[in-house]
């Protein structure tokens, strides 16, 4: 059967023909490794110390883990730009599209409810 | 346009393209559709994620996150969580070359770190139900024990499929279909470890931050 270019499994290699230079499995999971174990540490940091300013620490908490998935994305799920995994980028564009208007949705429209007061509750059901 | 002319300007040594070469191989295919439930997957967590982050101030006089999470147990657990991801790596690295003892080697230390972090997770369960902790206390904590039981569940879940899966690689050895399983589980597993990311960082560390 022959392989076509621009198909690959989620966590497939290329097929050594089209890259001149890749580095052996180990090194990518052990570079993953390397970079996840930083920015956990850095998370677990950021939490505990009293050195940053307080309000900006959740903001700081969402960037490091979005930053830690796409290495997780990366070195463990071998995702890449190359045009053979689009379908794979663009089902993972999907899915975080749906996630995030399930999570942004939901928790704007409770904390509107949330501020509204008893009276303006009772006319929304007029 | 001449189509003759076009087909004669193809490289000869080119690759087929995708539309060309015909159907995708299986193993393609099958790692695909995988990747779509997982996603699908994933997007049920987040809905999970948003009740969490809707009701986690509705602690009706309850215990708080503040007073309930240990941050020793949850590095811990993070700890052995994301090593049992490499580990699985590395065993999808020896399924590759076909070399059952390094296989049988990092499946088991996937396993007991896998078991492991399962340990850790239910102690904190139980120490928070001897507390009064209980799903029924408030809504905070039957979204917490929803959310971060649902991922314990699917642990649970990976940790019995690794198993079966070294059953049939004794069974069967490397056969096509075995080794399309193997990568589906690699997949499953470093899928766990992405959600556990949003977990400590969404419930825990943002649950003791003030």
């Amino acid at each position: 059967m022959t392989e076509a270019t621009y198909d690959r499994a989620p966590r497939d290699k290329a097929s050594s023909a089209e890259v001149q230079f890749e580095p052996s499995g180990f090194l990518v999971y052990t570079t993953g490794l390397f970079l996840a174990v930083v920015l956990t540490a850095t998370s677990f940091w950021v939490a505990n110390t009293s050195l940053l300013w307080g309000p900006g620490v959740a903001l700081g908490l969402i960037v490091l883990a979005i930053a830690q998935i796409g290495v997780h994305l990366v070195f463990f799920l071998h995702l890449t730009t190359a045009p053979d995994n689009t379908n794979n980028v663009l089902a993972l564009a999907f899915g975080l599209l749906m996630v995030f208007l399930v999570l942004a949705g939901s928790v704007w429209i409770m904390s509107d409810l949330n501020h509204m007061s008893g009276s303006e509750l009772m006319n929304m059901q007029h | 346009m001449n189509v003759a002319v076009t087909i004669d300007e193809v490289r000869p040594d080119a690759l087929p393209s995708a539309s060309e070469a015909g159907p995708a191989p299986k193993r393609i295919v099958v790692a695909y559709g995988f990747w779509i439930f997982l996603l699908s997957d994933i997007v049920m967590f987040a809905a999970l994620f948003a009740s969490y982050a809707v009701l986690v101030r509705s602690t009706a006089g309850g215990p708080t996150g503040l007073q309930l999470f240990s941050q020793t147990s949850v590095a811990l657990e993070t700890a052995f969580l994301l090593a049992s991801s490499y580990t699985c790596g590395l065993m999808s690295l020896a399924v590759n070359e076909k070399r059952r003892d390094v296989t049988y080697l990092f499946a088991a230390v996937t396993f007991v770190l896998g078991a492991a972090f399962l340990t850790l997770e239910l102690r904190e369960f139980a120490g928070m139900i001897d507390r009064g902790a209980t799903p029924q206390r408030s809504a905070f904590l039957s979204a917490f024990f929803t959310l971060v039981g649902c991922h314990g569940l699917h642990v649970t879940a990976g940790l019995v499929w690794l198993a079966v899966m070294m059953a049939q690689v004794t069974v069967m050895g490397f056969r096509a279909n075995v080794q399309r399983r193997l990568l589906c589980f690699s997949l499953f597993w470093h899928a766990l470890d992405i959600i556990w990311v949003g977990l400590f960082t969404v419930v825990y560390l943002m649950g003791v931050v003030p």
